[in-house]
């Protein structure tokens, strides 16, 4: 009956609905080992969290993401994260305004260095930290005094999670700022427009979304964090011990069961996060090109 | 609302005025002492940290059979995570700029998942997989085959964590480019690895070696996910920063940061290396 060419260009039909045709070579191939390698190394690792996951019991699950230690761990990486992603954003701002609108020697040094932080290992950035902020660091000695303890307590975190953070809250918000339109605020000098209402009108809600996004950024990584944080952190139990930490002691005593449904609860999380953010992308992205 | 604002009859005449130049003067100073604080600081303390036991310290840190064997462990991590996602990218890039297919988002958002997740997960799903009590654990201690605790496990792992660098960034380069020329190449007979060599390589060369500085930087650098996979065996599964770890954690800091100062010299390298790179690349900086 010729069910095998009519099997064939059922499927040819189907290829051409998956992809458009094109003169150019490669896609199958191209695609092809995208899709094993894409599989091999991240989806199938990846996915063993959820069926180790769903192997324990849920009364198991929910005890272990609810135990005191780990609900004490959340606090504070949330906590610590959000505070992060707080300074984060005012201190970003700042240097990105400075970095956009001013010019200054050694502006392109500056400019720079911002990337620093992506590219110091975080274990060298974690014990450079906590040598500056231990009570007889650099930073620390002049805050002693003060009474504020930096290293080994929350405030470490903070520290940390902030250096981490910053260059996020930089990097998104200095094209928005770049590229945003001097004619607006022009327009409304002419108008009549203080140099405050100028900034607080116009030019704070260009930049609204971008530093949203930076702070996003900021604190999901924060939340994952772990080489810079537990140097500083000390890890006191209940006090200074943050979620990521936490998988790493359980898997240490062997116990894969609680480390796994802890990263599941994180994981989760984090994935949340980046769903919002690609929705502000999207949102920032619509706002600087109007159709 | 209703009264539009007048076009300006000449370009130079501007309306706003600059800040004024105690407000620059001042914000700029700012700025600089938050960068100062927060930034250059801790890789200055690097640095002078390294030398506190002088010279001879430094160097017998940094020579020390230990250090060594990081450093070739690190290489040799580096020299199999890098091409691998290299090639990764290129395959990616080209399937995803060059054509249009269903659920292409999907893939590409798939791709960037190893940045969304905590480095301490990206060991932990390895172990998983492949530890004693993992998936494929019992198979591969049947054959004797050890990977994690061993340096497969730390290889994989820093393929996991690098693996979105080279694809994300040939992705917006490539987008950009379109298919034009690749399209007039093979019209005129050019054959499809002609079009390749001649035509795409030359125009991602600067994009691709960007993202492979990026990838090569965190390769170096990674310690969360190294960490969970690696079982700390010292000379054999450790790491650059697993070693500096060990030496912290052994009080010996001037030996741990003289082996961190290493590894801020590459970091320092490869921000004037990216820099260098978005400025052939006209790249603006994410």
């Amino acid at each position: 009956m010729g069910a095998c060419s009519t099997r064939s260009t059922r499927l040819g039909n189907r290829l051409h609905t998956f992809k458009r045709p094109s003169i150019l070579p490669g896609f199958w191939p191209a695609f092809g080992y995208t899709a094993i390698y894409l599989s091999l190394i991240v989806l199938v690792p990846l996915s063993a969290i959820f069926f180790k996951t769903a192997t324990s019991s849920w009364e198991h699950i929910w005890t272990v993401v609810t135990s005191p230690q780990v609900v004490a761990s959340y606090r504070l990486s949330f906590g610590a994260s959000l505070a992060a992603g707080g300074v984060s954003v005012a201190v970003g701002f700042l240097v990105a305004w400075v970095l956009v609108r001013y010019e200054f020697p050694g502006k392109a040094l500056v400019d720079a260095l911002v990337d620093l932080p992506f590219a110091l290992p975080t274990a060298v950035a974690g014990i450079a930290l906590t040598s500056l902020y231990t009570e007889n660091g650099w930073i620390g000695q002049y805050l002693a005094p003060l009474g504020i303890k930096v290293a080994f307590t929350p405030l470490g975190v903070i520290v940390a999670l902030t250096f981490i953070g910053l260059p996020f809250v930089i990097r998104s918000v200095q094209p928005v700022l770049a590229d945003a339109d001097q004619e607006l605020e022009e327009a409304a000098s002419s108008l009549g427009a203080t140099r405050w209402q100028i900034f607080t009108l116009v030019i704070f809600p260009l930049i609204r979304p971008a530093l949203l996004t930076g702070f996003a950024l900021a604190f999901a990584r924060a939340l994952g964090e772990y080489g810079s944080v537990i140097f500083i952190a000390g890890n006191l139990p209940m006090k200074t011990e943050i979620t990521p930490l936490l998988i790493v002691t359980k898997l240490e005593q062997y116990d894969y069961a609680g480390a796994t449904a802890i990263a599941a609860a994180l994981l989760i999380t984090s994935f949340i996060l980046l769903l919002g953010i690609n929705v502000l992308q999207r949102r920032t992205r619509k706002f600087l090109e109007p159709a | 609302m209703s009264t539009a604002a007048l076009p300006l009859s000449a370009p130079t005449v501007r309306v706003v005025k600059r800040d004024p130049l105690p407000v620059q003067l001042g914000l700029t100073a700012l700025a600089l002492l938050a960068m100062g604080l927060f930034i250059v600081l801790p890789l200055v303390a690097v640095f002078v940290q390294a030398f506190a036991k002088g010279l001879e310290g430094y160097r017998s840190a940094v020579q020390s059979p230990e250090t060594r064997s990081a450093i070739y462990l690190s290489l040799l991590t580096v020299g199999v995570a890098v091409p691998l996602n290299t090639v990764f990218g290129m395959a990616a890039a080209w399937a995803v700029t060059k054509f249009q297919f269903r659920g292409k988002n999907i893939l590409v958002t798939l791709i960037d998942i190893p940045f969304g997740v905590s480095p301490v997960i990206s060991g932990l799903i390895y172990v998983l997989v492949f530890g004693a009590q993992g998936w494929f654990g019992e198979w591969f201690s049947d054959h004797d085959i050890q990977i994690i605790f061993a340096v497969p496990g730390i290889i994989l792992a820093t393929t996991f964590v690098t693996f979105p660098f080279v694809a994300r960034e040939l992705i917006s380069l490539m987008e950009s480019q379109g298919t034009d020329e690749e399209e007039a190449a093979l019209v005129l007979g050019a054959s499809g690895w002609q079009m390749f060599w001649k035509i795409t390589l030359p125009n991602i060369k600067w994009g691709l070696l960007y993202g492979v500085v990026l990838c090569t930087a965190r390769a170096l650098g990674e310690f969360g996910a190294v960490s969970v996979v690696s079982g700390h065996i010292r000379g054999e599964t450790n790491t650059l920063p697993l070693h500096v770890e060990i030496l912290y954690n052994e009080y010996n800091y001037s030996g741990a940061f003289a082996v961190a100062s290493l590894l801020s010299v590459i970091a320092v390298i490869s921000l004037a290396l990216k820099k260098f790179l978005e400025h052939k690349t006209g790249l603006e900086s994410q």
